[in-house]
């Protein structure tokens, strides 16, 4: 009998699929971002919201994963901006092959946003890198104040925490407090935006948020520093 | 239950590793799981034999070595184990500190036997 060492990541194959769709992003000035929630607490209505302030002319696209059915790219499709619809047929999770997949029959010179929509789940999503510039992650106030300490992997990984359906505050028994409190004691630093994709209260930070994020791809140098 | 993706993934590593060496048959796969990865070790454990039981690869064993969350204090140098969320410096107090291990999903051994 004889021991291997072997320091290698469980995933290496996604990681290096993962790896390749990054590298095209910065090079095209892409700015790529992951959504991940729990099923429900608002990420297709967040990005209709999103969808729905932006110009015509604006270089946006959305991914959207689902176990089953076309409803979420239907939903998004309304406002003329290209959407494709990922059907998981059972896995609760998007990796990166379906999203190479996905983007294959795109032209990526003519995005400068993509959204990937993840499948609704809080856990499994966390572990696959699908080539994002930043995960966010979305909590309802509807949900536990706890969730972040239940579910650590993905508000971890999170660099951005919206607390989606603020409206609801005055009928819930939520604590913003605690919930802010808990999410910083998994990542100390995270950012926090409140959002009401009902009101539009909020909405205003997470449009400032994304120009931030994007004016800082469109910024980031295409040479590869790393040996190929 | 990303855990049957994530033990299939094992498995197909330890096959690519173990193809390389002719005539060595897997007998043992080592993995690290840290407790801020989002893998369920007894999923894990259950997908792995599942996937193994009743082919050639059997019988394989999957070892599953877990990692606690560390911290590290940039202002005191102190290096701690985060229990009950505490990301705080037991020494000197200061509340930014960096994590350091914990998000581990790793292949760290395999053992042959070589013929």
């Amino acid at each position: 009998m004889s021991r291997v060492p072997l320091e290698k990541k469980v995933l290496t194959e996604n990681d290096r699929l993962a790896a390749e769709l990054r590298a095209h992003f910065s090079e095209q000035g892409i700015l790529c971002l992951n959504l991940i929630s729990s099923p429900g607490a608002g990420k297709t209505t967040l990005l209709e919201r999103t969808l729905e302030g932006f110009p015509k002319a604006e270089r946006v696209a959305v991914l959207t994963g689902d176990i089953q059915t076309d409803n979420d790219a239907r939903r998004l499709m309304r406002f003329g901006f290209p959407v494709r619809q990922i059907t998981t047929a059972g896995a609760c999770h998007l990796d990166a092959r379906m999203v190479e997949r996905a983007l294959s029959e795109w032209r990526l010179d003519e995005l400068e946003l993509l959204f990937i929509e993840n499948v609704g789940n809080l856990v499994c999503p966390a572990s696959y890198d699908l080539g994002e510039a930043a995960k966010i992650v979305v909590l309802s106030v509807t949900e536990g104040e706890d969730k972040p300490l239940k579910y650590p992997a993905i508000f971890f990984r999170a660099e951005l925490l919206v607390l989606s359906k603020t409206d609801l505050l005055p009928h819930v028994p939520f604590n913003t407090a605690n919930a802010r409190d808990n999410a910083l004691r998994i990542h100390p630093g995270l950012e926090i935006l409140e959002v009401s994709a009902m009101t539009g209260a909020g909405l205003e930070g997470w449009r400032r948020w994304l120009e931030e994020r994007r004016r800082a791809a469109r910024r980031t140098p295409t040479v590869r520093l790393e040996p190929r | 239950m990303h855990e049957l993706s994530i033990a299939n993934s094992i498995l197909e590593a330890a096959q690519a590793e173990a193809a390389r060496r002719p005539g060595a048959r897997l007998r043992k796969v080592g993995v690290r799981i840290g407790e801020l990865a989002g893998v369920d070790p007894d999923a894990l454990s259950f997908c792995f034999d599942a996937l193994v039981s009743g082919t050639e690869l059997a019988p394989l064993a999957l070892e599953i070595e877990t990692r606690p969350r560390r911290q590290l204090c940039p202002a005191c140098g102190r290096r701690f184990r985060v229990v009950d969320f505490n990301v705080v410096c037991p020494d000197c107090g200061a509340a930014e500190t960096r994590c350091v291990s914990g998000d581990e999903l790793e292949m760290v051994y395999l053992e042959l036997d070589e013929t």
